[in-house]
């Protein structure tokens, strides 16, 4: 019907549709690359073979050439510290944004989203200094401290909770709830499926951060998986690229096979994050 | 509730978030403007007020110059590219293309990988003699060439990787603001007769014109913010011809350990960032009227 109403020829229709597989195929073209290299033994790496057969050594010997369960351990603690700070602190940000008139809140506004623009990625040597003085180097606390107040956070939230219906709010207040209560009862329950868009946003994002912890960072204790893939790929191994690849995958993989089963929500979440 | 308690809940629901980010974003930009009219301290002297003496060695430092011109390439070369690209990919998936599931999956699954891991795989892409890549061209009975040792082709190999990597991203935003056109702009222009392409022209394209903002800010903010994949496959180099604006600041700061003149090259990085926060401003104010 589509092609109807655009006046689209068959001839025409057909070729866009070999673009479209040309370029997804293109683009999927690196991971499946990587995903050969690392399934088959390394003298195959770099020549294609039907007969060539399937192994998981590159895995096991990634896996045990640097300790990749503590890198595990010490992004998903990051990724969960960050993520709950952000809930707490961008839900009552929000709220007061929406909610309460008190003086300043435009320009209070204004500031908060000054961090659009400049990242705490930029500020790398300001924010090196601070947490020297806090004496917090080296731990996991200082990867997140910085990304904890998200501006993000606090924008897309404002954004739904203005959309509830002030009624809500006022029964709720009648029934006699303080205001933290409302929250809570009203507020957060609407706003569900903007927390998982924000969740889904965030933890993606702090799994694969990688310059700020690469600096603050400097052992075994706190470095979280991009650091410690970085690492163990330009110190260990030379160039054993089925070994590199594998932990390539090996770091990636929660993410990829989360993003799988999660397609449709991850997509949709990206677009309700997008649309506020 | 009386006014007084207003204020005093908004102010206290604020302050958490308000004291991280004084403490995280606003004190270290001021600090940096700050520090940046001081010496670095060495063992024997303390640091020093030396006024503009940093901005003086910055217009003298080629590399410097070299790094803000790279990140203009850069800039330029992937966001029109990564922007147009998205827009094709939103306009197919968004269609009843075969095989919208796979497209879109395969469209999407860069922007889901770390910038650092699939800077592990591009790096092995293209690996003269044996990365993919030279196989390819070998197979056309091109001659080997070094794609990230080359001075002419390093800083274009690191823009296909973002490219690469950003344009699926940026798909999203488009495949959520087509998705919410009526049909019926279509139905009525195809009744009028109109083709695809000026129906895109005229009517797609204003009014996408929102998304394109919005995704453009993110391009540029991602063009001068992004160096993980600089760090895993040249380190800026060959003879600085990678070499980007963030880049250098980490090198400056943490390899060379001059932080005094890392907070002035951190100056022109947030005066970049802040002009394309003006712009962005001034074309909403002119440009973006309608809903």
């Amino acid at each position: 019907m589509n092609a109807a109403l655009h006046g689209r020829s068959g001839l025409g229709e057909s070729l866009e549709t070999i673009a479209a597989w040309l370029l997804g195929a293109l683009w999927i073209l690196p991971l499946a690359y990587a995903v050969w290299t690392a399934f088959h033994p390394g003298e195959f790496s770099t020549h294609f073979s039907l007969s060539a057969p399937l192994t998981l050594e590159n895995f096991v010997r990634a896996w045990h050439a640097a300790p990749f369960a503590r890198y595990f351990m010490n992004t998903i603690a990051l990724c969960a510290m960050i993520l709950a700070a952000q809930l707490v602190l961008c839900t009552l940000a929000a709220y007061a944004f929406a909610r309460f008139e008190f003086p300043g809140r435009s320009v209070l506004f204004a500031l908060v989203l000054v961090q659009l623009m400049i990242m705490p990625d930029v500020l790398i040597v300001e924010n090196y200094r601070t947490m020297s003085a806090l004496g917090l180097r080296d731990t996991i606390v200082a990867i997140g401290l910085p990304y904890m107040a998200s501006a993000f956070g606090i924008f897309l939230l404002r954004q739904t909770f203005k959309t509830v219906p002030k009624e809500l709010d006022e029964a709720a207040r009648v029934e006699g709830c303080t205001p933290l209560q409302v929250l809570w009862k009203v507020y957060v329950p609407l706003a569900k499926p903007v927390y998982l868009a924000f969740a889904l946003v965030s933890v993606s994002y702090h799994w694969n951060n990688f310059l700020w912890p690469l600096i603050i960072t400097n052992s075994v204790e706190s470095r979280p998986l991009t650091v410690g893939l970085q690492v163990f790929s330009s110190t260990d191994q030379g160039i054993d690229w089925s070994i590199i690849t594998a932990a390539t995958l090996l770091t990636t993989a929660p993410l990829l096979v989360a993003f799988l089963l999660f397609q449709r929500q991850f997509v949709q979440s990206f677009m309700r994050a997008g649309i506020k | 509730m009386t006014r007084s308690s207003q204020w005093l809940y908004g102010w206290l629901l604020l302050l958490p978030a308000a004291a991280l980010l004084a403490l995280f974003t606003h004190y270290p930009t001021v600090g940096t403007l700050w520090h940046s009219f001081f010496s670095t301290p060495r063992s024997a002297r303390p640091a020093a007020f030396i006024g503009l003496e940093n901005y003086r060695q910055l217009i003298d430092d080629a590399i410097f110059w070299q790094a803000l011109s790279n990140n203009l390439w850069y800039a330029a070369g992937t966001i029109p590219l990564s922007i147009a690209l998205a827009l094709l990919m939103a306009a197919w998936v968004n269609a009843s293309i075969a095989g919208r599931g796979f497209l879109r999956l395969a469209y999407f699954t860069p922007t889901v990988l770390p910038m650092i891991a699939v800077a592990n795989i591009w790096l092995f892409f293209y690996t003269p003699e044996y990365g993919l890549l030279e196989k390819m061209t070998a197979a056309f009975g091109l001659s080997t060439h070094n794609w990230l040792g080359s001075k002419n082709t390093a800083l274009g190999a690191l823009m296909a990787v973002a490219v690469w990597k950003e344009a699926g991203f940026f798909m999203i935003f488009y495949l959520a603001a087509l998705q919410q056109m009526s049909p019926h702009l279509a139905e009525a222009a195809a009744i009028e007769g109109a083709s695809r392409w000026y129906f895109f022209r005229r009517v797609t394209f204003p009014l996408l014109m929102p998304t394109t903002l919005f995704v453009l800010v993110n391009a540029v903010i991602n063009a001068f913010r992004l160096v993980d994949h600089i760090v895993v496959m040249t380190r800026g180099g060959p003879d600085n011809a990678t070499e980007l604006l963030l880049f250098y600041i980490y090198e400056i700061g943490f390899r060379f350990w001059d932080p005094a003149y890392a907070a002035a090259l951190t100056m022109i990085l947030l005066a970049l960032l802040g002009a394309a926060a003006l712009g962005q401003f001034w074309f909403l104010e002119r440009k973006v009227h309608y809903q």
